[in-house]
């Protein structure tokens, strides 16, 4: 008994340990983002210090970061419902009424998505030049939401597939049609499941940093290309850094969270489980 | 399941359409470049160029360059995830207290966007003079580096490794956690010792889930972009440049579309050997 808890008290010690090690650099930055410039850069760094609003009321100020969280949001949230519009019915399609090349449609769709962007980067920039769609929030929302629809098609593939048959048998029985079977019984049913793929959608969309880099300038900007505008030194700029990263990461921090699981089943295809 | 006859057809067919152009038309465009004498600063020369542009890249010494840091890239941060990522899953699979405070922790760095990881590392840490590794190494009586400029490939495998190796323990405990308990309980009243069962029941169960992170995580880091965008530019010199990165400079800094398709063609046949594996990894496990 006695040894079983030495056990668990020196597991505990070493997995903390390594939580607090990994978590440190996200600390410090939330730190840093309630420091004065100069308390950030002091050497020895501080831990204890008085803690300041200012850089939040700065990063504010700066006209370019609300346009960026805004674009942010309308670019997931646009590029999520985009490609739930096109997913839910072709994963309904595959999960209750599976023909023969169920299978290898799948399979083809996982394979699209193995495509490396830098492949492509050529011509979907020459594209977006020529369709005027450089810099704009609706270019960015076609590209994510396609680059997402396997995945999300995917994931809704295996929650379609776990509803219970009976359920839907009964509504046909009472002569539901397709349409109203989808929206009408299986949608409450999947609602967690259709919920938690939005929200992978929308935590990959707002961290994508290859496409947002390259196809905006400034008007389409999104919080990763806003914040990539800091590596440009301007003077001390660590806790307004600090403060910008910090509001950029919240809200997905607390997606990411909630949607462990789903970020498994959605990353690997299912493979694991 | 009553044998209702339902035309999928109009459910299925606007996500096959568009996955399917998104697919063949960059695809065809990036080809037909890549035999295309086409340069954005000289709109004069045109037409065919055959295999020019492929032999011209094949012959930079660049090109060689940026395909040797990719690998290393790649070997390395997947070494450090995979290797990590095994044994901190097998930690936290074990009962601790407040374990489930400590996974949030552990797996909060892969939410973070790769532009703030990258720019809080180079800035608040790995400052020669007022990062805090700095600090921390001048009181242990080392002297700082400069790590971009010492060390740049390592550094950027650093950054990468820290936003990776949650992904690869949140999948492999996933995979721990579906292990047998009466095969581990069995084990142990035999009289197994610890690493035996790590070796001989929890790696081999592992094996498929390893795979996967292999494959994705591969098809992830053939692109790495952001983190080397924002931090080093692909310097000092080609240090850091990798095939992504020269692709970018070759098409949006140089307007050399020609070479830069030619470099495109040559990451999509890397990707695509992983791909097979990883497609036909997925296929087993695939119910219909």
């Amino acid at each position: 008994m006695k040894r079983s808890f030495y056990k668990k008290m020196a597991i505990t010690l070493i997995a903390w340990s390594a939580a607090i090690f990994m978590f440190f650099p996200i600390l410090w930055m939330l730190l840093a983002g309630f420091k004065t410039e100069i308390d950030a850069i002091t050497t020895p760094p501080l831990l204890l210090f008085e803690p300041t609003l200012e850089n939040y009321e700065a990063v504010q100020q700066r006209a370019n970061y609300i346009k960026s969280a805004t674009n942010s949001i309308l670019i997931s949230g646009g590029a999520t419902l985009l490609a739930l519009a096109f997913s839910l019915p072709a994963a309904y399609a595959m999960a209750f009424f599976p023909t023969r090349r169920t299978r290898s449609t799948l399979l083809w769709m996982l394979s699209t998505k193995m495509l490396p962007p830098v492949g492509v980067l050529v011509p979907i920039y020459i594209l977006f030049r020529d369709f005027g769609l450089i810099d704009t929030r609706i270019g960015l929302i076609l590209v994510y939401s396609l680059i997402n629809l396997p995945i999300v098609i995917w994931l809704l593939y295996t929650f379609f597939k776990e509803v219970p048959r009976d359920i839907l048998e009964a509504g046909r029985m009472d002569g539901a049609t397709s349409w109203q079977e989808l929206f009408f019984l299986l949608m409450p049913l999947a609602l967690p499941g259709v919920v938690s793929t939005a929200l992978l959608s929308i935590i990959l969309c707002w961290n994508e940093a290859f496409w947002s880099l390259n196809l905006t300038t400034a008007d389409a900007a999104p919080l990763t290309a806003f914040i990539a505008s800091f590596s440009a030194p301007e003077g001390l700029f660590w806790a307004k850094l600090s403060a910008a990263s910090t509001m950029a990461i919240a809200p997905i921090l607390i997606f990411g969270w909630l949607s462990q699981r789903q970020l498994v089943r959605g990353l690997t295809f299912g493979a694991v489980k | 399941m009553s044998n209702r006859r339902v035309n999928t057809r109009p459910l299925l067919s606007p996500a096959l359409f568009v996955l399917l152009l998104w697919m063949i038309v960059p695809l065809a465009m990036t080809l037909w470049f890549s035999f295309q004498r086409y340069n954005l600063l000289t709109p004069l020369t045109t037409g065919f160029a055959g295999l020019e542009n492929y032999k011209s890249l094949l012959a930079d010494p660049s090109l060689w360059t940026a395909m040797l840091n990719t690998i290393l890239l790649v070997a390395s941060v997947l070494t450090v995830t995979v290797v990590l990522g095994t044994l901190l899953a097998v930690l936290f699979d074990q009962e601790f207290y407040g374990r489930a405070v400590a996974r949030l922790l552990i797996i909060a760095p892969f939410f973070v966007m790769p532009t703030v990881s990258a720019l809080i590392w180079k800035n608040m840490l790995m400052h020669p003079v007022n990062g805090l590794l700095a600090f921390l190494m001048s009181s242990f009586g080392v002297e700082s580096i400069d790590w971009f400029g010492a060390w740049p490939m390592a550094s950027i495998v650093m950054i990468v490794s820290w936003q990776w190796l949650p992904f690869a323990l949140l999948i492999l405990l996933t995979a721990i956690q579906s292990l047998d308990q009466e095969q581990i309980e069995a084990a142990r009243m035999d009289g197994a010792r610890p690493i035996h069962m790590f070796f001989f029941i929890i790696l081999p169960h592992l094996r498929r889930a390893i795979s996967v992170v292999i494959m994705i995580e591969t098809i992830f880091f053939l692109s790495v972009f952001a983190e080397i965008f924002v931090t080093t530019s692909g310097g000092p010199g080609l240090a850091t440049t990798n095939l992504a990165f020269l692709i970018y400079i070759r098409s949006l800094l140089e307007y050399d579309v020609g070479s830069a398709s030619a470099g495109g063609v040559i990451a999509i046949i890397l990707a695509n050997i992983v791909a097979i594996f990883l497609i036909r990894t997925v296929a087993r496990t695939l119910e219909v």
